[in-house]
């Protein structure tokens, strides 16, 4: 049954809006925008949706708790506490979790969604980076997404800390062990976030409003942004039949991927419930109240700190003291360098790739990671060196679970935070490649049919067919990574001996070689079809693969 | 690969089957969406379910939305019937309110996809895009607005309006910030804050301070913590929930044999082969509350900075640069540990005023 008219309810309102707004034009240009399909397009969204949960349970949770460090004798239900003093922050964390019906349902919630949060954040921005998609146009994108990221950290940070049970006050008290390390500013910061010395009566209350103002709106805003500059450049696609760099093809917004989107939300939304119901996360009523004096062993910091701790707990002692000052280099180093290099990379890769291919062109297919495998490599021996990291901020349980001396496992740690990326780099590279050559067997052979036939001089062959289409367009869809004017040909670069002017200097040489080295196609299709004597070709091809 | 694309005759129809690891042949259906079947649909890109599948999916998608009322109902009964109060009841009720809400957000998600899948039509819809960047006349048409609104206001033509907006809204912004200064307290006070704690205070009758067990408050007598190998946690007295003072003064105590202790520990600030180290560690400031008897190691939980406690807590593993500090104590008249003066170097974390604290000690022909 199809309608003839738009039911009146829906035609009145809609006459009123654009009578006021003139919505009946934005509508018409949006209505059917088409969104590109493919599973890895969907890894930002659990970001979003863990975020709008965020922000509905963190409402209901500030209905309940007190960001007070006054300390109060706990006289709630949990017997084995009774009596006992803790900050009022304690105290109604654990109201909230024994005396409220639902509270420990949003409480365990807000903590996994605040996991998931970080963690879709991370995978997207790995979707991103691996499939090039922060490509021109979309740089100031990528740049919004590095700054939610790191803004997300902060976020955690502070929500992490207020429940001012004894892990999360140990986790404050790393990170003022930490800012009171910093150089010339150290002891100010510290004494300014804790309105004195640690830890002082105002930092739950400071982080409080931190925690569900100022950061929350500054992401909202941010995400916000994000979601407006994604749907006014369309979004990018795979390659694949009949999509070029001018189409994009997909679904249309109205009505599919509205409920898409919308089944999306409520999946991500249920499994969170579904955790909050089943795993129990952050039981902090086993923790006791906050005191400077006590620590329990094992205590780890949310996932996406671990990597922090992880490097805290790699550096070998060093301190410097220079005319009376301190330099506590086994704090500092870990504490910005890991951060710094991999925000840091992340902010400027697009324009660090951008100088070395000299590629100003817009970008909207999608790279598969394999047909670009130097930023492919890149990509991994960072995965690799914040893996290390992670891992070894767990080390304590790994070398107690495995049965293996603590000691060695920060030893193996600081080996192979160096020596793990530049394997990964290489494997990763040598894969890609591997990848690319499979992907010429299929367009410049076929696939394996599984038919054997018998020849006339007795031989025995498998017969190939050609590729399906939709698969030989996904493979066929990539381009050589692009390379400086004057950088591809053979001898260096000096098509008539004479390189570009800015390219003469120590910099631009270096910048040949590097666009040289990171451009240009390794292993090319072959792109005589299917049936003939071309078999030869691949091996005996422009494999450069092994001049890099 | 062998070399074996040889054209055969295959009878007609016959499908290839598909070896497993490789993409599909030509013939199958295929993973990244059929062609276009030509239909008699009016929108190109645009193909009709059939009428049996598209009611397959609402009926699917009917029955998931009637689990999501059930579980919404179920939800509100669950509020209604499961009262909390204790550790069992409240787990109770978050199992069967975070349960219900589950069963009702996946339900209607199932269904939501089922009606996109099975209702809808297949989609393979296309639209063009456009650069970015505007057209060289809108461009132009831009710049030459901006030049004429700069001649306009006169912004530039007339300095003296500029310059003295410009100077006018400097110390506007510079007032929000200056609003921050009161988070903390006056400069001066905080790194000598951090140079002391409350060991070096004498109580109110003016005696030295005396250790006390955390948790309990007891005093120690020297005499009753006498099995070597012994630790305490131990706290100043009369600040033991202070935890501005904890966080500096918090002490591990430790019981020797004389002959156990080595050239490190100060043996004048041992009575009795008793040790008192501060707890908190010297790389960021997390209690070193592990102690290995065996070997004399304190271990920090945090960082695992470990240190030799009879060795004046020197540092053998870990991050931390400097060893804990050692507290001065004594025995007094009545048998109690007490301390007879302040840490000698500013124990927790390293600052940036804090300097070579333990080297001007050794100059000046003290302990550190």
């Amino acid at each position: 049954m199809s309608i003839t008219t738009v039911p009146k309810p829906i035609a009145g309102t809609s006459s009123f809006l654009d009578d006021r707004l003139g919505a009946g034009n934005f509508l018409k240009r949006n209505l059917r925008k088409i969104f590109p399909d493919h599973w890895s397009f969907l890894l930002g969204e659990i970001a979003l949706y863990s975020f709008i949960v965020l922000l509905l349970t963190g409402t209901f949770l500030t209905f309940f708790f007190k960001p007070s460090m006054g300390e109060v004798p706990y006289e709630g239900s949990y017997e084995p506490l009774k009596g006992i003093m803790m900050s009022e922050a304690y105290a109604s964390s654990l109201h909230i979790s024994f005396d409220v019906r639902g509270g420990l349902l949003m409480r365990q919630m807000h903590h996994w969604a605040a996991l998931l949060f970080v963690g879709g954040m991370m995978v997207h921005a790995l979707r991103v980076f691996f499939t090039g998609a922060y490509r021109k146009p979309r740089e100031l994108n990528w740049l919004i997404g590095v700054l939610l990221l790191t803004l997300a950290l902060f976020e955690g940070l502070t929500g992490y800390s207020l429940p001012d049970d004894l892990l999360s006050g140990a986790g404050l008290r790393i990170t003022e062990g930490v800012a009171i390390s910093l150089p010339l500013v150290g002891t100010w910061i510290t004494f300014f976030l804790f309105g004195g010395e640690y830890p002082g009566e105002d930092v739950i209350s400071r982080f409080y409003s931190l925690h569900i103002l100022l950061i929350p709106g500054i992401l909202l805003a941010l995400i916000t942004a994000h979601m407006i500059l994604m749907w006014v450049q369309k979004h990018t696609q795979m390659p694949g039949k009949g999509r070029t760099n001018e189409n994009v093809v997909g679904a249309p917004f109205y009505p599919a991927f509205m409920v898409k989107a919308g089944a999306y939300f409520m999946f991500t939304f249920g499994v969170i419930a579904l955790l909050g119901a089943f795993a129990q996360i952050n039981p902090i009523w086993l923790f006791g109240p906050y005191t400077p004096a006590d620590i329990s062993a094992g205590s780890q910091p949310d996932f996406y700190m671990g990597f922090l701790e992880g490097s805290l707990r790699l550096m070998p002692p060093w301190e410097i003291n220079i005319a009376g000052f301190t330099l506590p280099m086994s704090v500092l180093i870990p504490a910005l360098v890991p951060m710094g290099i991999i925000m840091t990379g992340l902010a400027l890769y697009p324009f660090i790739e951008q100088w070395v291919t000299g590629d100003r062109s817009e970008h909207h297919i999608a790279d598969r990671p394999r047909n670009n495998p130097h930023r492919t490599s890149i990509g991994m021996a960072a995965v690799t060196f914040y893996g290390v990291l992670w891992l070894l901020g767990a080390n304590d349980e790994l070398a107690s679970f495995f049965h293996i001396s603590l000691n060695a496992t920060t030893y193996v740690g600081r080996v192979m935070v160096f020596l793990g990326p530049a394997i990964a780099y290489y494997v990763t590279y040598r894969v890609c490649l591997g990848l690319q050559r499979s992907d010429a067997a299929v367009i410049g052979h076929g696939v394996e049919s599984g038919v054997i036939k018998r020849l006339p001089n007795g031989e025995y062959i498998e017969v190939h067919v050609p590729p399906n289409p939709a698969i030989e367009a996904h493979v066929r869809g990539k381009a050589p990574v692009p390379m400086l004017p004057g950088a591809d040909g053979d001898g260096g670069g000096e098509r008539d001996g004479v390189p570009p002017k800015q390219l003469r200097g120590p910099l631009g040489r270096l910048r040949v070689k590097m666009s040289r080295a990171y451009g240009g196609e390794k292993i090319p299709l072959d792109d005589g079809h299917g049936h003939g004597e071309e078999h030869a070709a691949i091996g005996s091809g422009e494999d450069r693969s092994l001049t890099h | 690969m062998t070399d074996n694309n040889h054209d055969i005759e295959q009878p007609e129809g016959r499908v290839p089957k598909r070896v497993i690891g490789t993409p599909s042949p030509a013939t199958s259906t295929s993973v990244l969406g059929d062609d276009e079947r030509p239909g008699d649909q009016g929108v190109p890109g645009v193909v009709p379910q059939s009428e049996a599948t598209a009611r397959k999916g609402e009926r699917i998608a009917a029955l998931c939305f009637l689990l999501t009322l059930l579980g919404g109902i179920a939800f509100i009964a669950s509020y209604v019937i499961f009262q909390v109060g204790d550790i069992d009841s409240a787990r109770a009720s978050n199992v069967a309110l975070g349960g219900s809400l589950a069963l009702a957000l996946l339900a209607m998600a199932a269904g939501m996809v089922v009606w996109v899948r099975l209702v809808m039509p297949k989609y393979n819809m296309v639209q063009e895009r456009h650069t970015m960047a505007s057209d060289g006349r809108t461009r132009e048409y831009v710049t030459e607005t901006f030049k004429h609104g700069v001649d306009e206001s006169g912004f530039v033509k007339r300095p003296m309006l500029r310059r003295t907006l410009l100077l006018a809204a400097a110390p506007l912004g510079l007032a929000p910030l200056v609003l921050l200064r009161d988070l903390g307290p006056r400069y001066s006070d905080f790194p000598e804050k951090l140079r002391h704690t409350v060991w070096g205070e004498k109580t109110k009758d003016g005696k030295p301070r005396r250790l006390v067990v955390e948790g309990t408050g007891a005093p120690i007598r020297a005499a009753d913590f006498n099995s070597p190998g012994g630790i305490l946690s131990v706290v100043p007295e009369g600040y033991e929930h202070d935890l501005n003072a904890l966080a500096k003064a918090t002490l591990i105590l430790l019981k020797f044999r004389p002959e156990e202790l080595k050239s490190g520990t100060n043996l004048n600030w041992a009575p009795q082969g008793i040790v008192a180290y501060s707890k908190i560690c010297t790389h960021v400031g997390c209690p070193a509350a592990l102690y290995e008897q065996t070997t004399h190691h304190i271990l920090c939980p945090c960082h695992q900075s470990t240190f030799d406690a009879a060795d004046g807590a020197k540092v053998i593993f870990g991050p931390a640069a400097r060893p804990l500090p050692q507290l001065p104590i004594a025995v007094d008249e009545e048998g109690f540990l007490v301390a007879t003066a302040d840490f000698s170097v500013p124990p927790g974390p390293s600052f940036w005023e804090r300097g070579d604290a333990e080297a001007e000690v050794r100059e000046n022909g003290g302990h550190a």
